[in-house]
């Protein structure tokens, strides 16, 4: 083929290419062609991602209103709901003649189901810890693993990719256990334990009105996994959830749910109990967490911002920085603690009834139904806008 | 249930982009003021058909779903559909109208939008015949009686007013601005909807 007639075309991107992109802080220009309503409502966020919105629709009769707008210089990713717009649009943009051209394998729904799994580091007594980063949705779920067994934290909707992981590393997974009863995403901890006849845990506290059977959450009765070596210390720290339960994992890594993010800390008005729960909150913050260890990694439930990711991908930090730099563990007075927490918070997660409904076993949705009710950002957090 | 409609567009089974694709395309075909109805497999087209519509300024009318089928409705915008001038002297405010059906006066209310619209959403107790069947069922009707006849905007009701009074209606008054701007009580089919997606009526 000579240089003149070079075919150009349109290249797939994964959505494990993506999150490269947006943990490396890559540079990248996106198109979405989804309709203005969804795209305000969210959208893939990156410190070096420029992202406008052009509606597939207003694109039909020819894509020069979109080349307009889009640097030459940049890789060009198109994206939509699904996959197929995105396709349509991105094929054209290469007709006329632009180069780094792709599309997102999957569209925003995959997006927002994909887990990328990241080492955060080996443990003392002898295993492993990995974080599920949900990127799409900032959603964070664990895996501790010691001896060929493992204990899933926080499960995700979609539990086929911590059985493949499992299965990778030939560990079985024993234990299923959620920090809280979740208000912004369907919890896979049952259907995960039912998969792999796990036992599933729950803060007993959360689970007064669940439908089916579990294991009660009780503070200071450890879990031990990899022939009794590593343990899994529950703490009871309520606050977002009148349950919330925090993990000790191997002395060293605290799983502290939506209690405490990096970058914020957790709202109380999820289960229509903010005035009650925010002298709660104020504890495990500032009676609880403050007694441990500086040097204590801290692993959440969530991320706000992608700026809380790290060059691979992952959220922690170390217990005694954020001491000093989360803005949510340094409000010395109560009555602005009450206030910040209370008031102004920004809009509830979508479906979020629906959803804390879904997880006590209350209703039934079909698939279909659960991944619409977990669609867009997940606002567990105070300072999330 | 069926609605009356100039136009079926089949995109079941069709993913997006083609849904859309398609109705486009069929609506450059069509009249102004002509009803297409979009059968659609895709959930995504329920959002995208009202935006789509939005953008190019068509009406769209409202959505009902069977089963797994969505049926979409859309009027064919008319470029010129700035106001052609309400020539026939009687007419009545909206408010008057709602007025009226608080009384026990006895009167009828003939809508002359097409089957879609009325639909998707009418004064209670009204009747339909839209304006292009007029002529050909106005024996369905008595000259003798007091008819209130509504459109979306005016102009349709304005030619159907003056065409039945050429023929003979002794009593009858137009309503303005009409269903585009009602803000009383309002009926409509009752479709069985799924999830939160509720039946919109069209602007």
């Amino acid at each position: 083929m000579s240089e003149e007639t070079k075919q150009l075309s349109l290249m797939k991107m994964t959505p494990h290419a993506l999150t490269q992109i947006v943990a490396g802080q890559e540079e990248l220009f996106i198109l979405d062609v989804r309709n203005e309503a969804e795209f305000s409502d969210w959208k893939i966020e990156g410190e070096n991602i420029e992202i406008i919105n052009i509606p597939y629709f207003d694109l039909l009769d020819g894509v020069d209103p979109a080349l307009e707008r889009i640097p030459a210089s940049k890789r060009l990713l198109v994206v939509c709901a699904k996959e197929g717009s995105s396709q349509f649009i991105g094929e054209q943009i290469v007709e006329a003649g632009r180069e780094h051209v792709y599309y997102l394998e999957g569209g925003m729904k995959q997006w927002s189901e994909y887990l990328e799994p990241i080492k955060v580091g080996d443990l003392k007594s002898g295993g492993e810890i990995y974080q599920f980063v949900r990127i799409g949705k900032g959603c964070l779920s664990y895996m501790v693993l010691s001896g060929g067994e493992a204990v899933v934290i926080d499960t995700a909707r979609m539990i086929q990719p911590y059985i493949d992981f499992a299965a990778m590393h030939g560990v079985q997974i024993k234990h299923v256990l959620d920090t809280h009863l979740h208000a912004d995403h369907i919890s896979g901890g049952r259907a995960l334990s039912e998969a792999t006849g796990a036992s599933y845990w729950l803060p007993p506290k959360d689970a007064e009105e669940v439908t089916f059977s579990y294991h009660e959450l009780v503070e200071n009765e450890d879990l031990l996994i990899g022939d009794g070596k590593v343990n899994i210390h529950p703490i009871y720290t309520p606050g977002h959830t009148i349950g919330s339960t925090t993990f000790l994992v191997d002395s060293e890594y605290l799983l502290t749910g939506d209690i405490l993010f990096v970058a914020s800390i957790g709202r109380p008005d999820l289960a229509g109990k903010a005035e009650d729960w925010v002298g709660d909150l104020r504890h495990s913050l500032y009676g609880l967490y403050s007694g441990m260890p500086d040097g204590l990694i801290v692993l959440p439930a969530h991320f706000g911002k992608v700026t809380e990711l790290d060059k691979r991908g992952q959220v922690s930090a170390k217990l005694g920085d954020l001491f000093t730099d989360n803005p949510g563990l340094n409000i010395s007075d109560e009555t602005t603690f009450r206030r910040t927490v209370t008031e102004n918070l920004p809009p509830q997660p979508h479906a979020y009834q629906e959803i804390r409904q879904t997880n006590m076993g209350k209703i039934q949705p079909d698939e279909e139904e659960r991944r619409e009710m977990e669609m867009g950002p997940n606002r567990c957090a105070v300072h999330d806008h | 249930m069926d609605i009356k409609v100039d136009h079926v567009v089949d995109a079941k089974g069709l993913a997006c982009p083609m849904p859309i694709v398609r109705t486009r395309k069929a609506m450059n075909d069509l009249n102004a003021g002509q009803v297409l109805e979009l059968q659609a497999t895709d959930k995504g087209s329920v959002a995208d058909i009202q935006a789509w519509a939005k953008s190019t300024g068509h009406q769209f009318l409202g959505t009902q779903q069977e089963n797994d089928v969505y049926r979409h409705y859309v009027r064919k915008s008319e470029p010129d559909e700035v106001k052609e001038e309400i020539t026939f002297p009687h007419s009545v405010r909206n408010e008057e109208l709602e007025g009226l059906l608080e009384s026990s006066r006895e009167f009828h209310i003939l809508d002359v939008r097409e089957p879609a619209e009325y639909a998707f959403g009418r004064v209670r107790g009204s009747r339909n015949i839209p304006l292009g069947e007029l002529p050909q069922r106005i024996g369905e009707l008595n000259p003798e009686d007091e008819m209130y006849i509504i459109c979306r905007t005016g102009n349709r009701s304005n030619m159907a007013a003056n065409l039945l009074t050429e023929k003979g209606f002794k009593n009858i008054i137009n309503v303005v601005p009409g269903m585009s701007e009602w803000t009383g009580i309002v009926e409509r089919d009752e479709f069985e909807l799924k999830n939160k997606i509720k039946p919109i009526g069209g602007k």
